[in-house]
């Protein structure tokens, strides 16, 4: 029993300091009863309760502090007594900012607020957006389970006043030069890009920074506006827009085939503007764009190339190669080490655009590709958890992503996945894309090879090789760099292709060198 | 000018309804922002709802 | 429409709260000038509540009231009586009282009279006893006895005759002032304490009283950060009851605790009561104390929220969100969410760390419903046991019943007059 006190003459502290230090050296190991305070009577009084008053402390004033308390020796004692002077001098961590509880009061906070961004449950989101749009603000929807009405309903509110309704699954935007949920930090230039695809929207602009060249405006509209219903309301009111903004000189249209009818309406609107442009329908018919006076993509990376191009006024010519030196050596010797058994290509996607293109690759060159996106319903995995020959994965597909967050922040299901497909003796190639950019996980790549390692020991065990193909959906001033993320994969002995395209065409390259060989 | 191209020439200020991470990246963007700290009106709570609408 | 009938009303109500006069008169006894008091009547804080359900607190502070007044002699004696029958239990509430913690009032006891000077409507409030063991807490002790009677023979015919002296002094300037010293009226009272001990200092030199007494009354405010409290409670109480009554006004005009229940009163409902349990404090409990120690919520002393202060006002008092463990911005943030679900902003009481915004006036059920956001309250924490004391303090919020049950008689009420 060992009772100790200290006495500062003269020496304030406000009471609930003190109280807080009380209660946090009292939690000291060895510390039996500690009382920390101001000389008042009440704490006097409390002294006196616990054991601790001394005549000493009797006699202390108001304006004097004091620390008494019993420890089991004297070392504890002296321990707590620096506690407390460690915590009489500690500053306090930040707080947040104010974070107003309605669309109202957040007005009140920023009145000259021009953008709304939702992420809020389907439920609640439509409500909200159609409230920022009666409030004459632009609104970026990125919740889905927005019914169809729903979105039909904003679109044509959005027209009416000359607002951009982005979505509702729009995942991907880049206004004014500021990347907006899912998007990628793209150099300045004159190219402007409206597109129903997030990914989509990612390869592209990401190419054309690759390229030197650089984008005005990135617009998106969400997965559903160039079906009939909708009527391409947004894509519209967004390349007005950009045949109308004085730094775009390039338009760039990218969507998944929409609507025939919706096709030819906005072809037309592109036509009426003066200005040169690009359109990618992946996997859609390329003549009725060219009916219309644009020029058709073959690829996201071919149509980043025509853009760049045009805006370079240099001359336009359609891009299915490989940029890659020596692209033959590697298919050779990657053909070489595989062995009999191993004949197909495995495509573990997290996003759904780079998927679609690299199934519509595949199936023009190696023939049919199984998905749980398939491009043909006779494509559909019966368990999508289980590859079945050649298989591309769109990770990030409702089904996978149901109560789990989704594989371009979280890489857990794409980890365990390529696992499987290791063990798996028919695996040849597997396929893997990185998108970068903010709103993606802070090290892709990082995340993926410890079990990109593992993946290499199982198969070591009986003597395989599977050949491991990826492309980095990045620039290097994205938060995670380009740079160091390609040079992470290529230490591990993946082949980082510079687009999906071409990370494809490799794989498919691979797969006929075999098929001639056997 | 249409709204649209007005916006092309402003300095965004967004209001973030969702997710903080959105938020923190715009931040990081160093674009002016507001968070809101939504709830469903009334928690969700339906008879409370349709009180406050036999109000409105 | 009903709402343009809402927005009207509550714009009315809101008009009578700012403008508002309270001011500080006189000191009388209870009986003689609380109307509707009698010898055996006790008021007590809270919506109404019988003997048989109050907390301990509460019960040691009738104890100690009845043992004052000379009707019982002991605890013993006390518990008989007050179970009896004979003693007429209301709340302070319903005869323009207020009382802190227990607020329990009885016939001999020395109040504040406060006035309304805009609306003439007064209040009233016991002085305030001090810290730790007090019958406010519960305390029965003949040491409290003995200070209640001496603030009946002493502080109160003193401090009488220096605001004669003195005359009337005006509340919402001192109250404005204190908050821009650090002080937000409930749970924080140093700066109010300061001013009016000087304001009254110079007259109680005055007073025809011995030397020694004086000195003893000065000691004895000069001792109680909280003698303040007293004060700011009566004079949010005289400026809501001016607002009461006002029909379709969905302002809350009454929040109060009794240790049991939590109670509010709406402007536009009347006299109803709408309670639900009172909650637990979320805070600092002082050394040698545990959160099993800990009454649930009690006291009067809410009204100083409904008022658009205490915890509405924690922006200018940063030092108690430290309470909960939060910092200066903390303080601030709590106030900003506090304008969610009010009416106004304070035409008077201005905070300078928010450029002098008013603080946020006028609680509306229907935003506390709609955003789920509840008043945030700052409170004393008292011991469950009668006869200890405070243990600690902290912040609570009122249950969301009180203000759906509310909304729902509203609603209802409309329905009978056909108007939704």
């Amino acid at each position: 029993m060992a009772l100790k006190y200290l006495i500062r003459e003269n020496t304030y502290y406000d009471s609930v300091t003190l109280m807080i230090i009380s209660r946090e050296v009292k939690k000291i190991e060895g510390v039996k009863e500690v009382i920390v305070g101001m000389g008042t009577e009440l704490n006097k009084e409390l002294a006196g309760n616990l054991n601790l008053l001394t005549p000493e402390l009797q006699k202390i004033t108001p304006n004097d502090f004091f620390i008494s308390l019993d420890s089991i020796d004297d070392n504890i004692a002296k321990k707590a007594f620096a506690f407390v002077d460690e915590l009489l001098s500690k500053k306090k961590a930040e707080s947040e900012d104010y974070q107003p509880s309605t669309f109202e009061s957040a007005l009140k906070y920023m009145p000259d607020a021009n953008l709304v961004l939702i992420s809020l449950p389907g439920k609640y989101a439509a409500r909200e957006a159609k409230n920022s749009l009666l409030n004459n603000k632009h609104v970026m929807l990125f919740s889905d389970n927005v019914t169809l009405e729903e979105e039909i309903d904003l679109k044509k509110l959005a027209k009416q006043r000359g607002l951009l309704m982005m979505g509702p699954d729009c995942g991907t935007a880049i206004i004014n030069h500021v990347a907006l949920a899912f998007a990628n930090v793209i150099r300045k230039g004159p190219i402007g890009i409206v597109g129903a695809s997030g990914t989509g929207i990612q390869e592209v602009t990401v190419m054309i920074d690759k390229l030197g060249s650089g984008i005005s405006q990135a617009i998106g509209t969400g997965g559903r506006d160039l079906k009939a219903e909708v009527g391409g309301i947004m894509m519209i009111e967004g390349l007005k827009a950009l045949q109308n903004d004085p730094l775009t000189e390039v338009i760039v249209l990218i969507s998944k085939p929409p609507d025939k009818e919706v096709a030819r309406k906005v072809l037309s609107v592109l036509k009426e503007g003066k200005k040169p442009s690009v359109v990618y329908f992946v996997g859609g018919d390329p003549e009725v764009i060219r009916e219309y006076g644009s020029i058709p993509g073959l690829s996201l990376e071919d149509t980043a190339h025509k853009a760049a191009a045009t805006a370079k006024g240099i001359p336009i010519e359609d891009f299915t190669g490989f940029t890659v030196i020596g692209i033959d050596k590697i298919i050779k010797g990657e053909t070489k080490k595989l062995k009999e058994t191993q004949r197909y290509i495995r495509g573990l996607y997290t996003g759904g655009t780079l998927c679609d293109e690299a199934m519509i690759i595949l199936s023009d060159l190696i023939g049919d590709i199984y998905s749980n996106i398939p491009l043909k319903p006779e494509g559909k995995l019966s368990d999508i958890n289980k590859s079945y020959r050649h298989s591309l994965i769109d990770l990030g597909d409702d089904e996978f992503t149901r109560g789990k967050p989704h594989p371009m922040i979280d890489p857990y299901v794409r980890q365990e996945r390529i696992l499987s497909e290791a063990k798996d003796k028919e695996t040849a190639i597997i396929l893997m894309d990185f998108v970068l950019g903010f709103g993606s996980n802070p090290d892709p790549a990082g995340e993926m090879i410890p079990y990109i390692r593992k993946a290499g020991e199982i198969t070591a065990k009986d003597g395989r090789h599977i050949c491991m193909i990826s492309s980095v959906c990045g620039t290097e001033k994205d938060p995670q760099n380009l740079i160091e993320q390609e040079k992470k994969l290529k230490k591990e002995g993946v082949i980082v292709m510079p687009s999906n395209a071409q990370a494809v065409r490799l794989a498919a390259a691979i797969v006929l060198s075999r098929r001639k060989s056997t | 000018m249409t709204k649209i191209n007005e916006l092309f020439q402003e300095e965004l200020k967004i209001i973030n309804m969702g997710l903080q991470s959105f938020n923190e990246n715009l931040k990081k963007q160093n674009v002016k922002t507001v968070q809101v700290d939504w709830e469903p009106p009334a928690g969700g709570n339906k008879k409370m709802l349709s009180w406050l609408d036999k109000l409105k | 429409m009903v709402q343009e009938r809402i927005e009207a009303a509550n714009k009315k109500v809101m008009e009578i709260i700012l403008n508002g006069q309270p001011t500080l008169l006189d000191i009388g006894i209870a009986e003689e000038v609380i109307p509707g008091m009698t010898k055996k009547t006790i008021l007590h804080a809270g919506p109404p509540i019988k003997w048989g359900k109050m907390s301990g607190p509460m019960k040691g502070a009738v104890t100690g009231a009845l043992i004052y007044e000379g009707l019982a002699v002991d605890e013993k004696e006390a518990a008989k009586l007050a179970a009896s029958g004979e003693i007429s239990y209301d709340p302070c509430h319903h005869h323009n009282t207020v009382g802190p913690m227990a607020g329990v009032v009885s016939a001999l006891m020395p109040v504040w009279i406060l006035q309304n000077k805009t609306y003439g409507n007064y209040s009233y409030c016991t002085l305030n006893e001090g810290l730790g063991k007090v019958l406010r807490y519960g305390a029965y002790s003949d040491e409290v006895i003995k200070r209640l009677k001496w603030m009946e023979n002493l502080l109160a015919p003193l401090l009488k005759q220096a605001l004669k002296l003195h005359g009337p002094i005006d509340l919402k300037t001192m109250i404005t002032q204190a908050l821009q010293m650090g002080d937000e009226g409930h749970n924080r009272n140093r700066a109010g304490t300061s001013l009016l001990i000087r304001e009254l200092a110079p007259y109680i030199i005055q007073t025809k009283f011995s030397e020694k007494e004086k000195i003893e009354v000065l000691k004895f405010i000069d001792s109680n950060d909280h003698f303040f409290l007293n004060l700011t409670m009566p004079a949010c109480k005289c400026t809501l009851d001016a607002a009461k009554n006002i029909e379709f006004s969905t302002i809350v005009t009454v929040m109060a605790r009794n240790g049991t229940e939590f109670g509010i009163r709406v402007s536009g409902l009347g006299d109803r009561w709408f309670t639900g349990p009172a909650g637990i404090v979320d805070g600092l409990l002082f050394p040698g104390y545990t959160a099993e120690d800990a009454n649930p919520d009690i006291g009067d002393s809410v009204i100083a929220e409904t008022a658009g202060i205490g915890g509405f006002a924690m922006a200018a008092a940063p030092a108690i969100v430290q309470f909960v463990g939060g910092t200066a911005k903390d303080a601030v943030n709590l106030t900003l969410k506090m304008y969610e679900i009010t009416a106004a902003e304070n035409n008077i009481y201005k905070i300078p760390a928010l450029d002098f915004r008013g603080t946020p006036t006028g609680i509306d059920i229907r935003k506390v419903i709609e955003t789920g956001i509840l008043p945030s309250i700052n409170t004393g924490i008292a011991h469950k046991d009668p006869g200890i004391g405070q243990v600690g303090a902290g912040l609570v919020k009122p249950p969301m019943n009180c203000f759906e049950d509310a909304l729902q008689a509203f609603v209802e009420d409309l329905e009978t007059k056909n108007l939704v």
